[in-house]
């Protein structure tokens, strides 16, 4: 069943009065956008929000500098998070997969707990009862959950392998490790992509929690400028500087990995397994689903 | 310890509870209007609704809180804490359940809709009485994730001065405890509120949920 089928299965095609009336609800529904943009435009004029003195800062090269350094740091944070979460994953994944019980069942604790927790209150607690700096405290906070929910996403991708490549790797005579790392991850983890880039997505967003334990990140330095009497406390333009920004570097991500899903529907290699369709739109933080 | 702040700690309880109540009946309303623009025949509506889900869903929920906590009482608009964080969190979250509603309108059948329109039901009859009752069954699971996510982000307003489950560390620890029992209770306070929403949500998918 395909979207557009769906969709218009919900209403006939219009004829040219329907048609018509669409227009007019178009031209009504932009009116009343305009005037809601107009109006924030005339609030943000009316409270001074784009006068000189309050995007003065940027053109400073230490603003900017603080700026850049506060992206550098989120990047940091994500690249050090989005390592550690997928070999902590890997390692989980293992863990779940194992023929042992005792260490099926310590993987499977592991990961339901961490899955179950706000990220904020590891990262909280890690930070305020462990006693460790902000950038360690946010890395572990956002490796060990996003690493339980990658667990479950490499879990549910080497679930998804048909059970005839099993099957023939081990007639093959290869042994169990054999079988799971050339046969069974490969296929598993091409047929996750999409959702581990999506779940990667969630990483990045969620560097921004480091600005709650004063992690010097994007939001921190932005948080920096807006505070500052000098400028007349430029709180609305820095929003308007950081926020296209930080989206723009999320939707990116999740660009990516609707392509990547794209591409692997068109792929030959993938068809002929007949993969789990992976959820491609990028999970909400805190979301758990595997 | 737990005795002794038992106060302190229900009123952190109860924020969470209620935060996470209000946010998510504003996170339903919202979710299923936009869902409804989403397959709207006016083509203005549905961009609407994609530009609102797109933008929503890959902004740092930390930074919307930062905007509409720290910025809208710029423009003289001055709430409580609270209901900002409710908006923050309920516009949020509307995004994640229109996706997930919009992936439940799409498993109905067609000939559902079909059959409707050659009733003669208009598009909002079509999708009001015939496709998303429907559509409800397959989406009780997702909302119920969605709605557990939103419980646990709802940790981020405690630390814009609203009273909820994780602040409540602050006093403590100020006031000598030990700080990992601290962590330990509202680890549990959070657990019992994640398993009464899968609790209810399992009580719903059993009564109303497709039978697998």
């Amino acid at each position: 069943m395909t979207a557009p089928a769906t969709t218009s299965a919900l209403y006939d095609v219009p004829g040219p009065h329907t048609r018509r009336r669409h227009r007019m609800y178009a031209l009504a529904g932009t009116a009343v956008l305009l005037v809601l943009l107009g109006w924030i435009v005339y609030l943000l004029i009316h409270t001074g929000q784009f006068a000189y003195r309050k995007w003065m800062p940027f053109e400073y090269k230490g603003i900017q500098e603080l700026l850049l350094n506060g992206l550098a740091g989120t990047l940091k944070a994500f690249g050090m998070a989005a390592a550690g979460s997928l070999a902590l994953g890997g390692v989980l994944a293992a863990g779940r997969l194992s023929e042992h019980r005792p260490l099926r069942w310590v993987a499977t604790l592991v990961v339901e707990f961490f899955r179950a927790m706000p990220v904020l209150v590891m990262i909280f607690f890690v930070f305020v009862a462990l006693r460790v700096q902000p950038l360690p405290a946010l890395v572990t906070g956002l490796t060990l959950y996003n690493g339980s929910v990658l667990a479950e996403v490499f879990r549910a991708g080497v679930n998804s392998v048909e059970r005839g490549q099993r099957e023939a790797a081990y007639s093959l005579g290869l042994r169990k490790t054999q079988v799971m790392m050339s046969v069974l991850v490969p296929q598993g983890v091409r047929a996750m992509l999409p959702a581990i880039i999506s779940q990667l997505v969630v990483a990045l967003k969620d560097t921004s929690l480091g600005f709650l334990i004063t992690y010097e990140e994007f939001l921190h330095a932005g948080k920096l400028i807006a505070s500052n009497l000098d400028y007349g406390l430029p709180f609305i333009p820095v929003v308007m500087v950081i926020s296209p920004i930080y989206i723009g570097m999320c939707m990116l991500l999740s660009w990516f990995a609707n392509w990547v899903a794209k591409r692997e529907r068109r792929s030959v290699k993938t068809r002929q397994v007949e993969v789990a369709a992976a959820e491609p739109a990028a999970p909400m933080p805190g979301d758990t689903r595997g | 310890m737990l005795t002794q702040n038992f106060s302190l700690y229900g009123r952190g309880f109860l924020g969470t509870v209620q935060l996470t109540v209000y946010a998510s009946l504003l996170a339903l309303a919202l979710g299923i209007l936009m869902a409804a623009f989403r397959v709207a025949p006016v083509a203005s509506l549905r961009a609407f609704g994609t530009v609102w889900v797109t933008v929503l869903r890959n902004t740092p929920l930390t930074l919307l809180f930062f905007a509409v906590m720290l910025g809208l009482p710029r423009f003289g608009l001055v709430l409580p804490f609270t209901v900002f964080a409710v908006i923050a969190l309920g516009c949020y979250t509307s995004a994640f359940i229109c996706e997930a509603v919009r992936a439940g309108i799409n498993t109905v059948p067609v000939g559902q809709g079909e059959a409707a329109r050659s009733l003669g039901m208009t598009f909002d009859q079509t999708l009001s009485a015939v496709v998303l009752p429907q559509a409800f069954r397959t989406v009780i699971p997702p909302i119920g994730s969605t709605l557990i996510a939103l419980a646990k982000n709802s940790a981020i307003a405690g630390s814009f001065s609203v009273t909820e489950l994780l602040g409540t560390y602050k006093p403590l620890n100020e006031q000598g405890y030990n700080i990992i029992w601290t962590f330990v209770w509202i680890a549990v306070g959070y657990l019992i509120i994640t398993l009464a929403i899968s609790a209810i949500f399992s009580l719903l998918e059993r009564r109303w949920g497709v039978p697998r």
